[in-house]
Protein backbone atom coordinates (compact mmCIF):
# COMPACT_ATOMS: atom_id res chain seq x y z
CA UNK A 1 0.00 0.00 0.00
CA UNK A 2 1.18 3.50 -0.89
CA UNK A 3 4.75 2.39 -1.43
CA UNK A 4 5.49 5.32 -3.70
CA UNK A 5 4.07 7.68 -1.11
CA UNK A 6 6.28 6.10 1.53
CA UNK A 7 9.39 6.75 -0.59
CA UNK A 8 8.50 10.42 -0.74
CA UNK A 9 7.81 10.57 2.99
CA UNK A 10 11.23 9.02 3.49
CA UNK A 11 12.73 11.78 1.32
CA UNK A 12 11.00 14.50 3.34
CA UNK A 13 12.10 12.83 6.55
CA UNK A 14 15.72 13.11 5.44
CA UNK A 15 15.21 16.69 4.24
CA UNK A 16 13.73 17.82 7.58
CA UNK A 17 12.52 20.92 5.78
CA UNK A 18 12.39 21.88 2.14
CA UNK A 19 11.56 25.24 0.64
CA UNK A 20 10.17 25.65 -2.87
CA UNK A 21 8.11 23.56 -5.24
CA UNK A 22 10.58 23.87 -8.08
CA UNK A 23 13.39 22.75 -5.78
CA UNK A 24 11.34 19.73 -4.76
CA UNK A 25 10.57 18.81 -8.39
CA UNK A 26 14.18 19.09 -9.51
CA UNK A 27 15.67 17.30 -6.48
CA UNK A 28 13.46 14.24 -6.93
CA UNK A 29 14.19 14.24 -10.66
CA UNK A 30 17.96 14.41 -10.10
CA UNK A 31 17.81 11.63 -7.50
CA UNK A 32 15.67 9.54 -9.84
CA UNK A 33 18.13 10.01 -12.67
CA UNK A 34 20.83 8.76 -10.31
CA UNK A 35 18.81 5.58 -9.78
CA UNK A 36 17.16 6.35 -6.47
CA UNK A 37 13.92 4.38 -6.71
CA UNK A 38 11.34 7.12 -7.11
CA UNK A 39 8.56 6.20 -9.49
CA UNK A 40 7.10 9.60 -10.40
CA UNK A 41 7.04 10.09 -14.14
CA UNK A 42 8.52 13.28 -15.53
CA UNK A 43 7.88 15.18 -18.72
CA UNK A 44 9.52 18.24 -20.09
CA UNK A 45 7.39 21.25 -19.31
CA UNK A 46 8.05 24.81 -20.20
CA UNK A 47 10.57 25.23 -17.40
CA UNK A 48 12.32 21.86 -17.33
CA UNK A 49 11.55 18.32 -16.17
CA UNK A 50 8.34 18.37 -14.18
CA UNK A 51 6.20 15.60 -12.73
CA UNK A 52 2.50 16.12 -12.34
CA UNK A 53 2.41 12.78 -10.52
CA UNK A 54 4.77 14.23 -7.94
CA UNK A 55 2.65 17.36 -7.54
CA UNK A 56 -0.43 15.22 -6.96
CA UNK A 57 1.28 12.73 -4.69
CA UNK A 58 2.64 15.49 -2.50
CA UNK A 59 -0.86 16.91 -2.26
CA UNK A 60 -2.13 13.47 -1.25
CA UNK A 61 0.48 13.35 1.52
CA UNK A 62 -0.65 16.78 2.70
CA UNK A 63 -4.32 15.72 2.64
CA UNK A 64 -3.45 12.60 4.61
CA UNK A 65 -1.69 14.70 7.23
CA UNK A 66 1.75 13.17 6.63
CA UNK A 67 3.24 16.36 5.28
CA UNK A 68 2.79 20.00 6.11
CA UNK A 69 2.86 22.71 3.46
CA UNK A 70 3.16 26.33 4.51
CA UNK A 71 2.62 29.09 2.00
CA UNK A 72 4.81 32.08 2.75
CA UNK A 73 4.64 35.50 1.22
CA UNK A 74 8.02 36.77 0.09
CA UNK A 75 8.67 40.09 -1.61
CA UNK A 76 6.23 39.92 -4.51
CA UNK A 77 5.71 36.15 -4.62
CA UNK A 78 4.79 33.09 -2.61
CA UNK A 79 6.97 30.20 -1.63
CA UNK A 80 6.09 26.84 -0.13
CA UNK A 81 7.78 25.23 2.85
CA UNK A 82 7.43 21.47 3.40
CA UNK A 83 8.04 19.46 6.53
CA UNK A 84 7.11 15.97 7.67
CA UNK A 85 4.53 15.68 10.49
CA UNK A 86 4.51 13.28 13.45
CA UNK A 87 1.88 11.25 11.63
CA UNK A 88 4.19 11.09 8.62
CA UNK A 89 6.98 9.77 10.82
CA UNK A 90 4.57 7.20 12.28
CA UNK A 91 3.53 6.14 8.77
CA UNK A 92 7.17 5.68 7.87
CA UNK A 93 7.83 3.57 10.95
CA UNK A 94 4.89 1.32 10.11
CA UNK A 95 5.89 1.10 6.52
CA UNK A 96 9.55 0.34 7.14
CA UNK A 97 10.60 1.13 3.59
CA UNK A 98 14.14 0.48 2.45
CA UNK A 99 15.67 3.42 0.62
CA UNK A 100 19.34 3.86 -0.28
CA UNK A 101 21.03 6.56 1.73
CA UNK A 102 20.44 9.91 0.04
CA UNK A 103 21.51 12.19 2.93
CA UNK A 104 24.63 13.63 1.37
CA UNK A 105 22.94 14.38 -1.96
CA UNK A 106 19.96 15.99 -0.29
CA UNK A 107 22.26 18.19 1.80
CA UNK A 108 24.23 19.25 -1.26
CA UNK A 109 21.15 20.02 -3.30
CA UNK A 110 19.52 21.95 -0.48
CA UNK A 111 22.51 24.28 -0.63
CA UNK A 112 22.00 24.97 -4.34
CA UNK A 113 19.71 27.58 -5.88
CA UNK A 114 16.57 26.30 -7.61
CA UNK A 115 17.86 27.97 -10.80
CA UNK A 116 20.98 25.81 -10.65
CA UNK A 117 18.98 22.67 -9.84
CA UNK A 118 16.85 23.46 -12.89
CA UNK A 119 20.02 23.56 -14.99
CA UNK A 120 21.26 20.20 -13.67
CA UNK A 121 17.84 18.59 -14.13
CA UNK A 122 17.55 19.91 -17.68
CA UNK A 123 21.03 18.65 -18.58
CA UNK A 124 20.13 15.22 -17.20
CA UNK A 125 16.92 15.27 -19.22
CA UNK A 126 18.96 15.31 -22.43
CA UNK A 127 21.60 12.87 -21.21
CA UNK A 128 21.09 10.51 -24.14
CA UNK A 129 22.93 13.04 -26.34
CA UNK A 130 26.62 13.92 -26.67
CA UNK A 131 27.93 16.58 -24.26
CA UNK A 132 28.09 19.43 -26.81
CA UNK A 133 24.56 18.71 -27.97
CA UNK A 134 23.28 18.67 -24.39
CA UNK A 135 24.71 22.12 -23.77
CA UNK A 136 23.37 23.42 -27.05
CA UNK A 137 19.89 22.03 -26.32
CA UNK A 138 19.84 23.33 -22.75
CA UNK A 139 20.84 26.80 -23.85
CA UNK A 140 18.21 26.74 -26.58
CA UNK A 141 15.27 25.58 -24.43
CA UNK A 142 16.34 27.80 -21.53
CA UNK A 143 17.25 30.93 -23.44
CA UNK A 144 15.70 33.23 -20.90
CA UNK A 145 17.78 31.81 -18.05
CA UNK A 146 21.07 32.96 -19.63
CA UNK A 147 23.15 30.24 -18.03
CA UNK A 148 26.87 31.00 -17.99
CA UNK A 149 29.78 28.75 -18.97
CA UNK A 150 30.81 28.64 -15.32
CA UNK A 151 27.36 27.36 -14.28
CA UNK A 152 27.45 24.70 -16.96
CA UNK A 153 30.88 23.53 -15.76
CA UNK A 154 29.70 23.40 -12.14
CA UNK A 155 26.63 21.40 -13.22
CA UNK A 156 28.82 18.92 -15.11
CA UNK A 157 31.04 18.53 -12.07
CA UNK A 158 28.03 17.74 -9.86
CA UNK A 159 26.61 15.24 -12.37
CA UNK A 160 30.00 13.56 -12.61
CA UNK A 161 30.26 13.36 -8.82
CA UNK A 162 26.81 11.79 -8.50
CA UNK A 163 27.48 9.29 -11.25
CA UNK A 164 30.78 8.25 -9.72
CA UNK A 165 29.73 8.07 -6.09
CA UNK A 166 26.29 6.63 -6.43
CA UNK B 1 7.73 18.20 -56.15
CA UNK B 2 9.36 18.00 -52.73
CA UNK B 3 7.96 15.18 -50.58
CA UNK B 4 7.23 17.76 -47.84
CA UNK B 5 4.77 19.59 -50.11
CA UNK B 6 3.41 16.62 -52.03
CA UNK B 7 -0.40 16.48 -52.02
CA UNK B 8 -2.66 13.53 -52.76
CA UNK B 9 -4.44 13.72 -56.10
CA UNK B 10 -7.71 13.63 -54.22
CA UNK B 11 -8.39 14.49 -50.60
CA UNK B 12 -8.94 11.40 -48.42
CA UNK B 13 -11.53 11.49 -45.67
CA UNK B 14 -12.14 9.25 -42.68
CA UNK B 15 -15.66 9.22 -41.28
CA UNK B 16 -15.41 10.13 -37.63
CA UNK B 17 -18.19 10.10 -35.01
CA UNK B 18 -16.73 13.09 -33.15
CA UNK B 19 -15.48 15.42 -35.88
CA UNK B 20 -17.69 14.02 -38.69
CA UNK B 21 -14.74 13.88 -41.09
CA UNK B 22 -10.97 13.72 -40.78
CA UNK B 23 -9.43 15.27 -43.90
CA UNK B 24 -6.06 14.21 -45.30
CA UNK B 25 -4.40 15.94 -48.22
CA UNK B 26 -0.68 15.68 -47.40
CA UNK B 27 1.08 12.64 -48.81
CA UNK B 28 3.36 12.47 -45.74
CA UNK B 29 0.37 12.19 -43.38
CA UNK B 30 -1.29 9.57 -45.57
CA UNK B 31 1.92 7.52 -45.70
CA UNK B 32 2.38 7.73 -41.92
CA UNK B 33 -1.17 6.47 -41.29
CA UNK B 34 -0.35 3.44 -43.43
CA UNK B 35 2.72 2.36 -41.41
CA UNK B 36 2.54 -0.78 -39.24
CA UNK B 37 3.56 1.27 -36.20
CA UNK B 38 0.56 3.59 -36.63
CA UNK B 39 -1.86 0.78 -37.57
CA UNK B 40 -0.85 -0.96 -34.34
CA UNK B 41 -2.71 1.77 -32.46
CA UNK B 42 -5.96 0.17 -33.64
CA UNK B 43 -5.15 -2.62 -31.18
CA UNK B 44 -4.57 -0.35 -28.19
CA UNK B 45 -7.73 0.92 -26.49
CA UNK B 46 -7.83 4.60 -25.72
CA UNK B 47 -9.34 4.03 -22.27
CA UNK B 48 -7.66 0.78 -21.26
CA UNK B 49 -9.99 -1.20 -19.00
CA UNK B 50 -12.79 1.40 -18.88
CA UNK B 51 -14.90 -0.82 -21.14
CA UNK B 52 -15.66 -2.89 -18.02
CA UNK B 53 -17.46 0.16 -16.62
CA UNK B 54 -18.72 1.81 -19.81
CA UNK B 55 -19.35 -0.91 -22.35
CA UNK B 56 -19.05 1.48 -25.29
CA UNK B 57 -15.52 2.51 -24.42
CA UNK B 58 -13.86 0.22 -26.96
CA UNK B 59 -12.38 3.01 -29.09
CA UNK B 60 -8.69 2.96 -29.89
CA UNK B 61 -5.65 5.19 -29.82
CA UNK B 62 -5.87 5.09 -33.61
CA UNK B 63 -9.22 6.92 -33.52
CA UNK B 64 -7.89 9.45 -31.03
CA UNK B 65 -4.65 10.09 -32.95
CA UNK B 66 -6.58 10.85 -36.13
CA UNK B 67 -8.85 13.12 -34.08
CA UNK B 68 -5.93 15.11 -32.67
CA UNK B 69 -4.48 15.46 -36.15
CA UNK B 70 -7.83 16.78 -37.41
CA UNK B 71 -8.13 19.35 -34.62
CA UNK B 72 -4.59 20.59 -35.30
CA UNK B 73 -5.44 20.79 -38.99
CA UNK B 74 -8.51 22.92 -38.27
CA UNK B 75 -6.58 25.20 -35.90
CA UNK B 76 -3.92 25.76 -38.55
CA UNK B 77 -6.55 26.56 -41.18
CA UNK B 78 -7.57 29.46 -38.92
CA UNK B 79 -3.95 30.51 -38.27
CA UNK B 80 -2.98 30.51 -41.96
CA UNK B 81 -3.14 34.24 -42.59
CA UNK B 82 -2.06 35.33 -39.13
CA UNK B 83 1.21 37.32 -38.95
CA UNK B 84 2.39 35.44 -35.82
CA UNK B 85 2.06 32.07 -37.51
CA UNK B 86 4.83 30.55 -39.60
CA UNK B 87 3.25 28.33 -42.25
CA UNK B 88 6.60 26.47 -42.54
CA UNK B 89 5.71 24.75 -39.24
CA UNK B 90 2.41 23.37 -40.57
CA UNK B 91 3.55 19.87 -41.52
CA UNK B 92 5.53 19.53 -38.30
CA UNK B 93 2.43 20.35 -36.23
CA UNK B 94 0.20 17.96 -38.16
CA UNK B 95 2.74 15.16 -37.89
CA UNK B 96 3.31 15.69 -34.17
CA UNK B 97 -0.45 15.70 -33.57
CA UNK B 98 -0.85 12.47 -35.50
CA UNK B 99 2.07 10.68 -33.84
CA UNK B 100 1.88 12.03 -30.29
CA UNK B 101 0.60 8.75 -28.80
CA UNK B 102 2.55 6.38 -31.03
CA UNK B 103 4.48 4.80 -28.15
CA UNK B 104 1.47 3.80 -26.07
CA UNK B 105 1.55 0.13 -25.18
CA UNK B 106 -1.25 -2.26 -24.18
CA UNK B 107 -3.14 -1.12 -21.07
CA UNK B 108 -0.52 1.59 -20.72
CA UNK B 109 -1.38 2.72 -17.22
CA UNK B 110 -0.81 -0.68 -15.57
CA UNK B 111 1.98 -1.83 -17.87
CA UNK B 112 4.07 1.25 -17.35
CA UNK B 113 3.63 1.01 -13.59
CA UNK B 114 4.59 -2.65 -13.33
CA UNK B 115 7.47 -2.66 -15.80
CA UNK B 116 8.67 0.87 -15.09
CA UNK B 117 8.25 2.01 -18.68
CA UNK B 118 7.33 5.33 -20.18
CA UNK B 119 5.37 5.44 -23.42
CA UNK B 120 6.99 8.77 -24.26
CA UNK B 121 10.36 7.03 -24.48
CA UNK B 122 8.88 4.55 -26.94
CA UNK B 123 7.22 7.31 -28.97
CA UNK B 124 10.66 8.85 -29.30
CA UNK B 125 12.28 5.52 -30.18
CA UNK B 126 9.71 4.77 -32.88
CA UNK B 127 10.19 8.22 -34.40
CA UNK B 128 13.99 8.19 -34.26
CA UNK B 129 14.73 4.45 -34.58
CA UNK B 130 14.86 2.07 -37.51
CA UNK B 131 11.13 2.04 -38.28
CA UNK B 132 8.77 2.68 -41.18
CA UNK B 133 7.68 5.90 -39.52
CA UNK B 134 11.27 7.11 -39.32
CA UNK B 135 11.88 6.29 -43.00
CA UNK B 136 8.95 8.45 -44.01
CA UNK B 137 9.93 11.33 -41.74
CA UNK B 138 13.52 11.27 -43.02
CA UNK B 139 12.24 11.69 -46.57
CA UNK B 140 10.84 15.07 -45.54
CA UNK B 141 14.22 16.19 -44.19
CA UNK B 142 17.01 14.45 -42.25
CA UNK B 143 16.24 16.66 -39.22
CA UNK B 144 12.48 16.19 -39.42
CA UNK B 145 12.27 13.06 -37.17
CA UNK B 146 14.17 14.89 -34.41
CA UNK B 147 11.93 17.96 -34.77
CA UNK B 148 8.78 15.80 -34.48
CA UNK B 149 10.21 14.03 -31.42
CA UNK B 150 11.08 17.40 -29.88
CA UNK B 151 7.58 18.80 -30.38
CA UNK B 152 6.02 15.71 -28.79
CA UNK B 153 8.63 15.76 -26.02
CA UNK B 154 7.92 19.49 -25.50
CA UNK B 155 11.55 20.44 -26.05
CA UNK B 156 11.13 22.07 -29.46
CA UNK B 157 12.37 25.64 -29.60
CA UNK B 158 9.09 27.10 -30.95
CA UNK B 159 6.82 26.95 -27.89
CA UNK B 160 3.78 27.98 -29.90
CA UNK B 161 4.05 24.71 -31.83
CA UNK B 162 4.47 22.73 -28.61
CA UNK B 163 1.47 24.38 -26.97
CA UNK B 164 -0.83 23.27 -29.81
CA UNK B 165 -0.10 19.64 -28.95
CA UNK B 166 0.35 19.88 -25.20
CA UNK B 167 -0.79 22.62 -22.89
CA UNK B 168 -3.82 23.14 -20.66
CA UNK B 169 -5.94 23.72 -23.73
CA UNK B 170 -4.56 21.65 -26.57
CA UNK B 171 -5.68 19.45 -29.45
CA UNK B 172 -4.97 16.27 -27.47
CA UNK B 173 -7.31 17.13 -24.60
CA UNK B 174 -9.96 18.60 -26.85
CA UNK B 175 -10.14 15.34 -28.74
CA UNK B 176 -9.99 12.86 -25.89
CA UNK B 177 -12.60 14.64 -23.77
CA UNK B 178 -15.14 14.64 -26.58
CA UNK B 179 -14.23 11.20 -27.90
CA UNK B 180 -14.26 9.54 -24.49
CA UNK B 181 -17.59 11.20 -23.68
CA UNK B 182 -19.04 9.95 -26.97
CA UNK B 183 -17.91 6.35 -26.57
CA UNK B 184 -18.63 6.03 -22.85
CA UNK B 185 -22.05 7.56 -23.43
CA UNK B 186 -21.79 9.99 -20.52
CA UNK B 187 -23.31 13.43 -20.74
CA UNK B 188 -20.20 15.22 -19.48
CA UNK B 189 -17.23 16.05 -21.68
CA UNK B 190 -19.10 18.13 -24.21
CA UNK B 191 -18.10 21.69 -24.96
CA UNK B 192 -18.23 24.02 -27.93
CA UNK B 193 -14.97 23.16 -29.68
CA UNK B 194 -15.85 25.05 -32.84
CA UNK B 195 -16.14 28.21 -30.78
CA UNK B 196 -12.78 27.59 -29.05
CA UNK B 197 -11.06 27.01 -32.39
CA UNK B 198 -12.49 30.27 -33.72
CA UNK B 199 -11.16 32.29 -30.76
CA UNK B 200 -7.67 30.74 -30.60
CA UNK B 201 -4.90 33.14 -31.58
CA UNK B 202 -1.21 32.39 -32.15
CA UNK B 203 1.29 34.48 -30.22
CA UNK B 204 5.04 34.45 -29.89
CA UNK B 205 5.33 31.40 -27.62
CA UNK B 206 1.80 30.21 -26.88
CA UNK B 207 -1.77 29.96 -28.10
CA UNK B 208 -4.08 32.47 -26.41
CA UNK B 209 -7.87 32.76 -26.38
CA UNK B 210 -9.77 35.87 -27.40
CA UNK B 211 -11.56 37.13 -24.29
CA UNK B 212 -14.96 36.78 -25.96
CA UNK B 213 -14.43 33.01 -25.96
CA UNK B 214 -13.99 32.75 -22.20
CA UNK B 215 -17.29 30.96 -21.56
CA UNK B 216 -16.49 28.24 -24.08
CA UNK B 217 -13.18 27.68 -22.26
CA UNK B 218 -14.98 27.59 -18.89
CA UNK B 219 -17.16 24.83 -20.29
CA UNK B 220 -14.09 22.94 -21.49
CA UNK B 221 -12.40 23.17 -18.05
CA UNK B 222 -15.56 21.95 -16.31
CA UNK B 223 -15.91 19.09 -18.81
CA UNK B 224 -12.40 18.01 -18.04
CA UNK B 225 -13.06 18.14 -14.29
CA UNK B 226 -16.21 16.04 -14.60
CA UNK B 227 -14.70 13.50 -16.98
CA UNK B 228 -11.82 12.79 -14.61
CA UNK B 229 -14.03 11.98 -11.67
CA UNK B 230 -16.93 10.37 -13.51
CA UNK B 231 -15.01 8.37 -16.12
CA UNK B 232 -11.22 8.21 -15.77
CA UNK B 233 -11.16 7.58 -12.01
CA UNK B 234 -14.28 5.41 -11.87
CA UNK B 235 -13.73 2.90 -9.04
CA UNK B 236 -14.89 -0.06 -11.16
CA UNK B 237 -12.28 0.77 -13.79
CA UNK B 238 -9.69 1.16 -11.05
CA UNK B 239 -10.69 -2.25 -9.70
CA UNK B 240 -10.05 -3.89 -13.07
CA UNK B 241 -6.71 -2.07 -13.29
CA UNK B 242 -5.77 -3.34 -9.84
CA UNK B 243 -6.40 -6.90 -11.02
CA UNK B 244 -4.52 -6.33 -14.27
CA UNK B 245 -1.55 -4.98 -12.33
CA UNK B 246 -1.62 -7.96 -9.99
CA UNK B 247 -1.67 -10.39 -12.93
CA UNK B 248 1.44 -8.82 -14.39
CA UNK B 249 3.20 -8.85 -11.02
CA UNK B 250 2.28 -12.51 -10.49
CA UNK B 251 3.34 -13.62 -13.96
CA UNK B 252 6.68 -11.84 -13.57
CA UNK B 253 7.18 -13.33 -10.12
CA UNK B 254 6.54 -16.83 -11.47
CA UNK B 255 8.83 -16.27 -14.44
CA UNK B 256 11.64 -15.04 -12.19
CA UNK B 257 11.17 -18.12 -10.01
CA UNK B 258 11.47 -20.50 -12.94
CA UNK B 259 7.83 -21.52 -12.91
CA UNK B 260 7.03 -23.71 -15.86
CA UNK B 261 4.25 -22.00 -17.83
CA UNK B 262 2.06 -24.28 -19.97
CA UNK B 263 2.59 -21.77 -22.78
CA UNK B 264 6.00 -20.05 -22.58
CA UNK B 265 5.29 -16.31 -22.22
CA UNK B 266 7.55 -15.41 -25.15
CA UNK B 267 5.95 -12.01 -25.77
CA UNK B 268 6.53 -11.01 -22.14
CA UNK B 269 10.03 -12.34 -21.55
CA UNK B 270 12.01 -9.17 -22.15
CA UNK B 271 9.44 -7.23 -20.12
CA UNK B 272 9.90 -9.65 -17.21
CA UNK B 273 13.67 -9.27 -17.61
CA UNK B 274 13.27 -5.50 -17.47
CA UNK B 275 14.69 -4.83 -20.92
CA UNK B 276 12.00 -4.79 -23.60
CA UNK B 277 13.39 -3.94 -27.02
CA UNK B 278 11.46 -1.73 -29.42
CA UNK B 279 10.72 -4.79 -31.55
CA UNK B 280 9.23 -6.67 -28.60
CA UNK B 281 7.31 -3.61 -27.51
CA UNK B 282 5.69 -3.17 -30.91
CA UNK B 283 4.68 -6.83 -31.01
CA UNK B 284 2.80 -6.71 -27.73
CA UNK B 285 -0.64 -5.23 -28.25
CA UNK B 286 -3.85 -5.76 -26.26
CA UNK B 287 -5.03 -8.69 -28.36
CA UNK B 288 -1.82 -10.56 -27.46
CA UNK B 289 -2.12 -9.68 -23.78
CA UNK B 290 -5.72 -10.88 -23.63
CA UNK B 291 -4.72 -14.09 -25.41
CA UNK B 292 -2.19 -14.83 -22.66
CA UNK B 293 -4.75 -14.04 -19.98
CA UNK B 294 -7.10 -16.61 -21.54
CA UNK B 295 -4.31 -19.19 -21.50
CA UNK B 296 -3.21 -18.30 -17.96
CA UNK B 297 -6.76 -18.96 -16.73
CA UNK B 298 -5.84 -22.63 -17.06
CA UNK B 299 -2.47 -22.34 -15.27
CA UNK B 300 -1.69 -24.49 -12.24
CA UNK B 301 -0.70 -21.47 -10.22
CA UNK B 302 -3.90 -20.69 -8.36
CA UNK B 303 -3.26 -16.99 -7.95
CA UNK B 304 -2.43 -16.35 -11.61
CA UNK B 305 -5.32 -18.48 -12.75
CA UNK B 306 -7.80 -16.82 -10.38
CA UNK B 307 -6.71 -13.28 -11.26
CA UNK B 308 -6.97 -14.01 -15.00
CA UNK B 309 -10.42 -15.49 -14.54
CA UNK B 310 -11.47 -12.39 -12.66
CA UNK B 311 -10.13 -10.09 -15.37
CA UNK B 312 -11.45 -11.97 -18.38
CA UNK B 313 -14.89 -12.60 -16.84
CA UNK B 314 -15.19 -9.22 -15.10
CA UNK B 315 -15.34 -10.70 -11.65
CA UNK B 316 -13.77 -7.64 -10.06
CA UNK B 317 -12.65 -6.68 -6.55
CA UNK B 318 -15.04 -4.87 -4.28
CA UNK B 319 -14.01 -1.49 -2.89
CA UNK B 320 -14.58 0.71 0.13
CA UNK B 321 -13.49 4.23 1.03
CA UNK B 322 -10.23 4.14 2.91
CA UNK B 323 -8.11 6.71 4.71
CA UNK B 324 -4.52 5.47 4.87
CA UNK B 325 -3.76 7.79 7.76
CA UNK B 326 -6.66 7.10 10.13
CA UNK B 327 -6.90 3.44 9.12
CA UNK B 328 -3.22 2.59 9.02
CA UNK B 329 -3.52 0.15 11.89
CA UNK B 330 -6.57 -1.50 10.39
CA UNK B 331 -4.60 -1.94 7.21
CA UNK B 332 -1.81 -3.73 9.09
CA UNK B 333 -4.39 -5.91 10.84
CA UNK B 334 -6.15 -6.72 7.56
CA UNK B 335 -2.84 -7.74 6.10
CA UNK B 336 -2.31 -10.22 8.93
CA UNK B 337 -5.90 -11.49 8.85
CA UNK B 338 -5.75 -12.12 5.10
CA UNK B 339 -2.53 -14.08 5.51
CA UNK B 340 -4.11 -16.06 8.34
CA UNK B 341 -7.11 -16.81 6.12
CA UNK B 342 -4.83 -18.10 3.34
CA UNK B 343 -5.53 -15.13 1.04
CA UNK B 344 -2.26 -13.62 -0.15
CA UNK B 345 -2.54 -9.89 0.66
CA UNK B 346 0.15 -9.00 -1.89
CA UNK B 347 -2.31 -9.93 -4.62
CA UNK B 348 -5.70 -9.53 -2.97
CA UNK B 349 -5.52 -6.37 -0.89
CA UNK B 350 -4.73 -3.01 -2.43
CA UNK B 351 -5.15 0.66 -1.72
CA UNK B 352 -5.41 2.77 -4.84
CA UNK B 353 -5.29 6.56 -4.91
CA UNK B 354 -6.65 8.96 -7.53
CA UNK B 355 -5.91 12.66 -7.66
CA UNK B 356 -6.50 15.40 -10.12
CA UNK B 357 -5.71 19.04 -10.63
CA UNK B 358 -8.36 20.42 -13.01
CA UNK B 359 -6.67 23.71 -13.84
CA UNK B 360 -3.56 25.29 -12.46
CA UNK B 361 -1.73 28.51 -13.04
CA UNK B 362 1.20 30.37 -11.70
CA UNK B 363 1.74 34.01 -11.02
CA UNK B 364 4.95 35.79 -11.93
CA UNK B 365 7.62 34.85 -9.42
CA UNK B 366 5.92 31.65 -8.27
CA UNK B 367 7.87 28.55 -8.93
CA UNK B 368 5.17 26.67 -10.81
CA UNK B 369 5.58 24.88 -14.08
CA UNK B 370 2.27 24.80 -15.85
CA UNK B 371 1.65 27.37 -18.51
CA UNK B 372 -1.70 28.99 -17.74
CA UNK B 373 -4.45 29.72 -20.26
CA UNK B 374 -4.26 33.36 -21.27
CA UNK B 375 -7.13 35.50 -22.49
CA UNK B 376 -6.42 38.16 -25.08
CA UNK B 377 -8.29 41.28 -23.97
CA UNK B 378 -9.62 43.96 -26.29
CA UNK B 379 -6.67 46.23 -25.50
CA UNK B 380 -4.27 43.40 -26.49
CA UNK B 381 -3.36 42.78 -22.86
CA UNK B 382 -3.07 39.15 -21.68
CA UNK B 383 -4.98 38.06 -18.58
CA UNK B 384 -4.69 34.69 -16.90
CA UNK B 385 -8.01 32.81 -17.18
CA UNK B 386 -8.79 32.36 -13.48
CA UNK B 387 -8.40 36.13 -12.92
CA UNK B 388 -11.32 36.73 -15.26
CA UNK B 389 -13.51 33.70 -14.70
CA UNK B 390 -15.08 33.11 -11.29
CA UNK B 391 -16.00 29.55 -12.25
CA UNK B 392 -12.43 28.66 -13.14
CA UNK B 393 -11.09 30.51 -10.12
CA UNK B 394 -13.29 28.33 -7.91
CA UNK B 395 -11.54 25.15 -9.05
CA UNK B 396 -8.05 26.51 -9.79
CA UNK B 397 -5.22 24.82 -7.96
CA UNK B 398 -7.71 22.58 -6.13
CA UNK B 399 -6.40 19.08 -5.91
CA UNK B 400 -8.92 16.41 -5.13
CA UNK B 401 -7.83 13.04 -3.81
CA UNK B 402 -9.61 9.77 -3.29
CA UNK B 403 -8.33 6.53 -1.72
CA UNK B 404 -10.07 3.19 -2.01
CA UNK B 405 -9.33 -0.25 -0.64
CA UNK B 406 -9.88 -3.16 -3.03
CA UNK B 407 -10.43 -6.77 -2.00
CA UNK B 408 -12.12 -9.98 -3.28
CA UNK B 409 -15.43 -10.07 -1.41
CA UNK B 410 -16.18 -13.62 -2.64
CA UNK B 411 -13.05 -14.94 -0.89
CA UNK B 412 -14.10 -13.33 2.39
CA UNK B 413 -17.65 -14.63 2.07
CA UNK B 414 -16.22 -18.08 1.35
CA UNK B 415 -14.46 -18.25 4.73
CA UNK B 416 -16.07 -20.45 7.40
CA UNK B 417 -19.02 -18.54 8.86
CA UNK B 418 -18.05 -18.83 12.47
CA UNK B 419 -14.36 -18.16 12.03
CA UNK B 420 -12.85 -15.36 14.10
CA UNK B 421 -10.84 -14.19 11.07
CA UNK B 422 -13.90 -13.75 8.86
CA UNK B 423 -15.78 -11.92 11.59
CA UNK B 424 -12.92 -9.50 12.21
CA UNK B 425 -12.24 -8.90 8.49
CA UNK B 426 -15.90 -8.05 7.95
CA UNK B 427 -15.91 -5.79 10.99
CA UNK B 428 -13.06 -3.78 9.52
CA UNK B 429 -14.33 -3.75 5.94
CA UNK B 430 -17.93 -3.00 6.80
CA UNK B 431 -17.06 -0.49 9.50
Amino acid sequence: MLQDHAKLVSFFSECHELIGRKRLQKMIYILKKCHFPFSERYQFHFYGPYSEELTLRVQELINLGFLEEEKEKKSGYYQYRYSITDEGQKFLTHYNIEMPNMDQWIEKMKGMSSRFLELIATMLYFDNRPKEEIEEKVLSVKKKQNYTREELERAWAFIEEMNVKH
Amino acid sequence: MEYRNEQLAEEKVFKDPVHRYVHVRDKVIWDLIGTPEFQRLRRIKQLGTSFYTFHGAEHSRFNHSLGVYEIVRRILENFKEHPDWNEEERLLCLTAGLLHDLGHGPFSHSFEKVFDLDHEDFTREIILGDTNVNNILKRVHPDFPQDVADVIGKTYSNKLVVSLISSQIDADRMDYLQRDAYFTGVSYGHFDMERILRVMRPMEDQVVIKATGMHAVEDYIMSRYQMYWQVYFHPVTRSSEVILTKILHRARYLYKNNYSFKLPPLHFETFFEGKPTLEDYLKLDESIVLYYFQIWKEEDDEILSDLCNRFVNRHLFKYIEFNPNHQLEQWMELHKLFTEAGINPDYYLEVDSSSDLPYDFYRPGEDEERLPIHLLMQNDELKELSRQSEIVEAISGKKRTDHKLYYPSDFIEGLADKSRVKKRILEILEG
